[in-house]
């Protein structure tokens, strides 16, 4: 199964190794009542300012090991929340990776050293030849998109809803 | 993908788990022996669950849930998602690990759930402390944990395996501890990024089970999928105190693939300091000597053991208290390891010398619940992660060492060589 999707909008830039903590504390988990009430402190012990400063179409750029740290699933649902449909980094932490796809998060696996903060960016995911696409096409980094086994618990919304249409996993995983 | 003639033994578990032989970088789905639901992760995972279209859970014998990350309960809204699962579990038949019976990863070793050669999947990053007993812990998501109590499976890609070869014996006052953060300070932070690590060599067979725990443990902290040991001699004494003679354990392929090895010579480590906010910052503890410290927490489930305690106690007792100005927070990792420092007296000369006692559970390593710092104030901790922010003070700085070093910064009121206040 393939995907195909592009995604355009303003790139928010990160470093390396930041981890669920850094996405959403846990002291705001505990206290918060729900997601969207969470969103407003996303990012918010590395920058915060960040949370008020987010547009609907940012996609957050970052380097190495994105989401380290916490399995906690809030860090990709909070990001939901908050309107990030897809996050572009060097590499994801595995917890942090599955449970993006699990929720409908597009994670992108590129080099990412070129992005400026607040350029636009590109991402268009097809069939086996992912790019991010910066600097006004100018500039074409290959990707990697979701794995062909993984695409439709993504496309169907998530595990969430891929485990009530099928009640239970399709086996073997289609390629 | 990779030729089946050897394999690892994350490749040889999840073969097994999926019907099928397995090789690394090939998806599948693997049924799981065990799962762990926290009260981080199963209050999120009982709603998916109810909203997947499920009443009923596979098997409601293979499941536990644990009320450790809030213990106690930090708020009315938190003691009504611990009602939430209690009566989640209660209508199902699912144990519940109380608040005040201690971190869930201990009480799944405690009761027996954790046996070589099975999967044990939790909504919690630090389920990979089981490989210390060969089982493929491995933490996922409250997502994963809600189709997991639906169907027994969870879907993976298989891991390529790392090697992590260990010679000689630990030379004290270096504790297990320093190990894992001599191998985190030389794989980074994502140096184990979707690998297994497999432990092996003669230095094995040296280490206790409790400090297979604290290596297999902080194996997350470098990205690891899942961090084994084989079976030997001190595991089957283990199980067997624990009542279980009946297992399978899994050993590697002599002609196992391996993606790298990496040898760690025990007798060379020397006591080590993860230093703010990364926890593969980490260098000798010589270069931190001296530095005041305000807090030390000994706990979590990689640090708060019995004999985590003991050996911090060691260090106080040797200078003959705890330093002025210093909170020393205790929390020990469950009820049975508390009952072990109440029975040799440990616990009454702690809170006599001015410890701090807070209830088994997570504690203060997360900042959900227990003892808070101050901004900037600099803590020196048994825990297992030091991100900014970490334990609930955004401004607050903190250094990761073993028990040990941790007892000396007690008794000093400063970063101190362990070695000074050695028994």
């Amino acid at each position: 199964m393939s995907l195909q999707l592009s995604l355009q909008g303003r790139a928010r830039v990160f470093g390396d190794d930041i981890n669920t903590d850094y996405i959403i504390s846990s002291r705001r988990k505990r206290d918060a009542r729900d997601e969207e009430e969470m969103a407003r402190f996303l990012f918010e012990d590395i920058d915060p300012a960040f949370a008020a400063s987010l547009e609907r179409d940012d996609i957050i750029v970052a380097g190495k090991n994105f989401g380290c740290g916490s399995a906690m699933e809030v860090a990709v649902t909070v990001a939901r929340a908050a309107g990030i449909r897809a996050i572009v980094a060097k590499s994801f932490a595995r917890t942090f990776y599955r449970n993006a796809i699990n929720n409908g998060l597009l994670p992108v696996i590129a080099d990412t050293g070129l992005v400026k903060e607040g350029s636009r960016i590109e991402i268009a995911v097809a069939a086996g030849s992912t790019v991010v696409i910066l600097d006004e096409g100018a500039r074409r980094v290959p990707a990697q998109g979701i794995p062909p086994e993984l695409v439709s618990i993504f496309t169907e919304g998530g595990l969430v809803l891929y485990i009530a249409k099928h009640r239970g996993f399709a086996i073997p995983l289609p390629r | 993908m990779q030729n089946h003639a050897g394999r690892t033994i994350a490749e040889k578990i999840l073969g097994a788990h999926a019907g099928q032989e397995l090789g690394a970088g090939e998806f599948a789905i693997v049924s799981v022996d065990q799962l762990l639901g926290t009260d981080g992760s199963a209050p999120m995972a009982i709603d998916l669950f109810a909203r997947m279209g499920f009443e009923e859970v596979f098997e409601a014998s293979r499941i536990a849930f644990s009320c450790d990350h809030y213990s106690p309960a930090s708020s009315a809204r938190i003691a009504a998602l611990h009602e939430k699962m209690r009566d989640f579990a209660r209508r199902r038949g699912i144990a519940l690990f109380r608040v005040g019976e201690g971190i869930g990863h201990q009480r799944m070793v405690e009761e027996g759930r954790v046996r070589p050669g099975t999967i044990v999947a939790g909504a919690d990053s630090h389920c990979v402390t089981y490989g210390a007993l060969n089982a493929l812990g491995i933490g996922i998501g409250a997502s994963d944990l809600a189709a997991a109590m639906a169907t027994g499976k969870i879907w993976l890609k298989v891991p390529q395996t790392l090697r992590i070869i260990l010679k000689g014996r630990l030379d004290p006052p270096a504790q297990a501890r320093d190990v894992i953060l001599e191998l985190l300070r030389r794989l980074r932070a994502d140096g184990a990024d979707y690998l297994a690590l497999e432990f092996s060599g003669d230095g094995v067979t040296s280490l206790s089970i409790e400090e297979r725990i604290v290596i297999a443990n902080m194996a997350t902290e470098a990205g690891a999928k899942a961090a084994l040991f084989a079976c030997d001699e001190p595991t089957r004494e283990f199980l067997d105190g624990l009542g279980i003679r009946d297992c399978a354990p899994v050993e590697p392929d002599p002609q196992a693939h391996y993606v790298d090895s990496l040898t760690i010579d025990l007798s060379e480590v020397t006591p080590r300091l993860a230093l703010p906010h990364h926890v593969d910052m980490v260098v000798p503890i010589g270069e931190a000597e001296g530095r005041p410290v305000d807090m030390v927490f000994i706990g979590t489930c990689t640090g708060g053991r019995a004999s985590d305690i003991r050996a911090a106690l060691a260090a106080i007792r040797k200078a003959g208290g705890i330093a002025p100005g210093v909170e020393l927070v205790i929390t020990p990792a469950s009820r049975a390891e508390l009952e072990l420092l109440i029975a040799d007296g440990s616990l009454a000369e702690l809170t006599a010398l001015g410890a701090v006692l807070t209830t088994p559970g997570c504690g203060a390593c997360c900042g959900t619940s227990g003892a808070i710092p101050r901004d900037g104030a600099t803590v020196i901790s048994t825990g297992n992660r030091n991100f900014k922010g970490r334990m609930g003070a955004p401004h607050a700085e903190i250094f990761l060492a073993s028990p040990a070093a941790c007892g000396a910064a007690a008794a000093t009121g400063r970063i101190t060589q362990p070695k000074a206040l050695a028994p």
